[in-house]
């Protein structure tokens, strides 16, 4: 391997500037035939396959057929919810029964945190579930909760069913990657109008297309955490005469414990995020409340319940990630069972008093309205301040940005024949994978345009690649410095930490504040959500390089900037692409977010497809977005293993 | 050893590749070295044969890749081979059904491994009970049994802590202990040692030693070390690019090793604590006065003896028979032959 290497290599030196040329010169062609034959320009209405109306009528005609089933499901699922909600919020009217007061869930919420993480997660865990009834937010947040908590098992016991299925079989493990590839490549919101055709609106929706979601990380987890179980562990159960069964319950899943947890915080975090998102399908609850606000363009509002979510995201977040770090504790024998259970047990009189305290002040039972306070009042001062002082400022930077940068970018990426956008990614795949690698750009692309999605595409493909360049542009840098400085990158991985916690839907909230709706607002929505994997692919890219080679460049004399260029960057380079690659990936999931806010690619497409069940148009333009993603993954990934091994790393 | 084996292999096979039972029969059974290169197979196993007898310690050795694991696993079924036979107390091993094999592993087999593969999730104590749990033995009886194995392998007190509280010595002794708790017949041991320091590597020999004294188990034994093999088995098989090259007891094989490749592995052994005086004796008879040394006397122990007397020694067998001499010169080409060379 390494003597085909040392060959490959002065060859590859020297082959890209003939490929380039040959490439350049194909792209000369295809623009001077665009030119002559106007088909090879610009693709004819007349020649667009009515696919997007033929999903639909499918989906119509399915729907109906399907309806005793899908009722059925939605039967089944809508039990194990009521029960949640009338726990955590709603109670029993007909029986008068009230719900679990709010100091038990606070308190509980404490409990558990303290029973995970001890102090800090307690105070955190306690702190954030007040500042939902302090901020009047209860009933929503909890509506909201309640689908989490009742989707996450479905999910996470679906994904775990799933992904063992998929060790045990070669075939499944290889068909359930693809479907997993382009479910999780797929916006959240095009999930919605497949789940609303068949569902109808409302919370049991939500859920099922959360399941959807929330569902292939888990099994990706599981199979990898099975996988990854150490040979001897597994031979030893085989040894110590284990069935199959037993090797799968008693061995392989505890000891693949933590990743399967790894795959449980994907879960609880994917929820989340979907079960903000389905307001759109009408689910009620933070994410509707939200939504609300941000139509209706009432800033402090918007605020105040963005971070109630994001509270809500960053303590599930460090509960399951705590839970994942816990190692089982010894135990003295001897322990009497009050002290080994103390947790359940303090719950336990937790509830009883403060029910029984419920029933003397109603102010325990449901916090009462007029203590609730808010915090919006001067938030909205504040943004018509800005929009009265600031914005004029504002403004002309963004129209110049708008007018002299986006606006010649989206005409020239409109301008492209189809022939040359569909041959450039053909060519680089062909370039690093051959033509496997080049057929997938042209077949994915191609249904696009003859489904008559043009347009929105290359609308999405300009932003999505300028947002790209930026992302790059500020990311690399700023892990570089992470990797020179420790105290810089403490500061960049607590930010990054903490910006991957919101929920996508919050980064539209200060967008909108200081830059109202246009192109360069998406831009930015985009960039803040998007830059975080290309700072941290870049940091832990520089620190794996390895130590030796480093100081082999010291002693070469090389300064600490040829250092950097010269063999730094070259060795980490294969991470740092992979970073660019996520990056792409979460700029096209914020792609649908920021139709909330006004867009013309093609998550607009799903979003406006929602309200009139127009499930192909949905569906398609869904699928249009995972496509982008699917090729830019398997370029970059072909391009990071090509030069990994060039590196004598692959 | 004329009781009937406790294990035998018959040209036994284990061929990693696309279609290794078609290669097999392709070549006539018997490929050669240059058919497994020319298509890109692996014979990791290549037809071996041999026995275990009840109560031995058997070494397999060889260096990193010659098929050591695979044969042990092959013959536990942890894979299947390719072709060949395996007998276990005469029934053959390869015709078990899976529910067999389970039976057979619950109460036949231990085994222990070279990275431990402790159950991470489990106390010490369920560790070692684990076995017993999963052939649904009562939760007293399993763990009765565990805390015995874990006072025989020198752990009580620690019967509570987790594999990562443990040193890696003390880990392996919990695999050890897992591995006895069914009372199995026949023991294999995968390179136990290796991932431990020279000085607890030592005492867990030690240690092993005390435990087949008490025990009289049927042991495979894996070690790429090889004193490791000389102090610990009756008989050393060596392997080499999944061959079984010699298979002998230690003096045999220091004193007539069957190749170049084995001699290597000899080249530093200790001679004067392998070969006994009968083996490098002469077959002259000297007249026994007085000064003589038993045949199955190490040479080191009778070294001092015989170096620095002028004349050669009688050597009498343990009913006083004389059956050779032994002289100087001859004791010294036998502590150093390649300076006799
Ligand atoms: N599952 C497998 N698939 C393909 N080849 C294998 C497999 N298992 C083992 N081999 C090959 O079989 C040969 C023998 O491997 P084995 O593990 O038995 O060696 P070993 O003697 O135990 O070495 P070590 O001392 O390193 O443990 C090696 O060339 C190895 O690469
Ligand atoms: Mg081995």
């Amino acid at each position: 391997m390494t003597s085909s290497a040392a060959v490959v290599r002065p060859a590859a030196a020297r082959a890209p500037p003939l490929d380039l040329i040959a490439m350049v010169a194909v792209l000369a062609a295809l623009l001077v035939l665009a030119q002559l034959v106007p088909v090879f320009d610009k693709w004819p209405e007349a020649l667009v396959i009515p696919v997007r109306g033929w999903v639909t009528d499918f989906f119509a005609w399915f729907a109906q057929t399907a309806k005793p089933v899908t009722r059925a499901i939605a039967w089944l699922l809508a039990q194990p919810l009521a029960l949640v909600e009338a726990l955590l919020y709603r109670g029993i009217p007909a029986w008068k029964w009230p719900p679990l007061p709010w100091p038990a869930i606070v308190l509980g919420a404490a409990l558990l945190g303290h029973w995970i993480g001890g102090r800090p997660l307690a105070l955190l865990c306690g702190l954030a579930s007040f500042y939902l009834a302090l901020f009047g937010l209860w009933p929503d947040a909890m509506q909201t909760l309640a689908i989490v908590l009742v989707t996450v098992p479905l999910a996470a016991i679906s994904g775990l069913l799933l992904g063992i299925w998929a060790t045990r079989s070669r075939r499944a493990e290889r068909v359930l990657n693809v479907i997993f590839d382009v479910m999780q490549a797929t916006p959240h919101m095009a999930y919605l109008g497949p789940v609303v055709i068949l569902f109808g609106f409302g919370q049991v929706p939500a859920m099922l297309a959360t399941l959807g979601f929330a569902l292939p990380p888990m099994a990706r987890c599981t199979i990898l955490g099975i996988r990854t179980v150490p040979r001897d562990v597994i031979e030893a159960g085989h040894m110590a005469g284990c069935t199959p069964l037993q090797l799968l319950w008693k061995v392989e899943l505890p000891a693949a414990e933590r990743t399967l947890l790894l795959g449980l915080n994907q879960v609880v975090m994917q929820t989340l995020a979907m079960a903000v998102i389905a307001s759109l399908v009408g689910a009620s609850g933070l994410g509707q409340k939200l939504l609300f606000s941000l139509q209706q363009l009432q800033i402090g509002k918007a605020v105040e319940q963005g971070v109630a979510i994001t509270l809500i995201a960053i303590v599930l977040d460090r509960m399951t990630q705590a839970f994942m770090r816990r190692n089982p504790q010894r135990i003295a024998p001897g322990t009497p069972w009050v002290r080994r259970h103390r947790y359940l047990v303090a719950f336990g009189v937790l509830v009883v008093v403060t029910i029984a305290a419920a029933r003397m002040f109603p102010a325990l039972a449901i916090y009462p309205k007029e203590l609730t306070l808010s915090y919006g009042g001067p938030i909205n001062d504040a943004v018509r301040w800005i929009s009265r002082n600031l914005f004029p400022y504002v403004k002309p930077i963004r129209d110049s940005i708008t007018i002299w940068l986006l606006l010649p970018l989206r005409d020239f990426y409109l301008f492209l024949p189809w022939p040359v956008v569909i041959g450039i990614p053909a060519m680089i795949g062909w370039h690093f994978g051959g033509w496997r690698l080049a057929l997938l750009p042209v077949g994915l692309l191609g249904f696009l345009m003859l489904a008559g999605f043009w347009t929105p595409l290359m609308l999405t493909l300009y932003l999505v690649t300028s947002t790209t360049v930026l992302c790059v542009i500020i990311g690399i840098p700023l892990g570089i410095w992470a990797a020179r400085r420790p105290l810089a990158a403490r500061i960049i991985n607590t930010v990054c930490d903490t910006l991957q916690t919101f929920p996508s839907f919050i980064y539209l909230i200060p967008v909108i504040m200081l830059f109202q709706t246009s192109d360069l607002s998406n831009v930015i929505a985009m960039l803040a959500y998007a830059t975080v994997p290309a700072i941290r692919f870049t940091y832990l890219g520089l620190l794996r390089v390895p130590q030796a080679t480093v100081e082999a460049a010291t002693a070469a004399g090389a300064t600490a900037a040829q250092r950097l260029r010269k063999v730094e960057l070259p060795i980490a380079f294969p991470e740092i692409l992979l970073g660019i690659n996520q990056t792409i990936m979460m700029a096209l999931a914020m792609v649908a977010i920021t139709a909330l806010i006004g867009s013309r690619d093609l998550g607009q497409e799903i979003y406006k497809a929602l309200p009139g069940a127009d499930t192909g148009r949905g569906l398609l333009a869904g699928l249009g977005i995972a496509f982008i993603g699917i090729i830019a993954d398997r370029l970059i990934g072909a391009w990071a293993q090509k030069r990994k091994k060039e590196l004598g790393m692959g | 050893m004329t009781a009937p084996a406790k294990i035998s292999c018959r040209h036994l096979w284990k061929i990693f590749g696309p279609d290794p039972q078609g290669f097999l029969k392709r070549h006539g059974e018997a490929p050669k070295d240059e058919d497994f290169a020319r298509e890109n197979y692996i014979g990791a196993v290549r037809d071996v044969s041999f026995d275990v007898y009840p109560g031995e310690i058997l070494i397999i050795m060889g260096l990193s890749g010659s098929g050591k694991s695979t044969l042990i696993r092959a013959i536990t079924r942890l894979n299947d081979p390719t072709q060949g036979q395996i007998l276990l107390d005469g029934n053959d091993l390869l015709k078990a059904t899976p529910a067999e094999l389970i039976d057979l592993r619950r109460h036949k087999m231990g085994m222990v491994f070279q990275h431990f593969g402790l159950l991470p999730h489990r106390s010490v104590l369920s560790n070692v009970a684990f076995p017993l749990e999963v052939r649904g033995a009562a939760r007293e009886e399993r763990e009765t049994r565990a805390r015995e194995m874990i006072k025989l392998v020198g752990l009580e007190g620690r019967e509570d802590y987790f594999p990562r509280e443990l040193s890696g010595g003390q880990q392996q002794r919990v695999g050890i202990a897992r591995s006895l708790a069914v009372e199995p017949d026949i023991w294999f041991l995968d390179e136990p040692f290796s991932a431990l320091d020279p000085l607890i590597r030592r005492e867990m020999q030690d240690e092993f030693l005390r435990l087949q004294k008490l025990l009289r188990k049927t042991i495979v034994f894996i070690t790429h070390d090889f004193d490791e093999a000389i102090r610990l088995g009756d008989r050393i098989g060596i392997m080499k690019d999944g061959r079984l090259v010699q298979l002998a007891t230690p003096e045999d094989m220091v004193s007539a090793p069957a190749d170049d490749y084995v001699r290597e592995f000899t080249r530093n052994a200790p001679r004067d604590r392998i070969l006994t005086v009968g083996a490098v004796a002469s077959r002259e008879h000297v007249p026994v006065n007085g000064v003589n040394v038993l045949a199955s006397a190490k040479i080191g122990d009778a070294a001092a003896l015989v170096l620095s007397s002028d004349k050669a020694i009688a050597v009498i067998d343990a009913d006083g028979k004389p059956v050779g001499a032994i002289d100087r010169k001859r004791m010294i080409a036998a502590l150093y032959p390649d300076g006799a060379r």
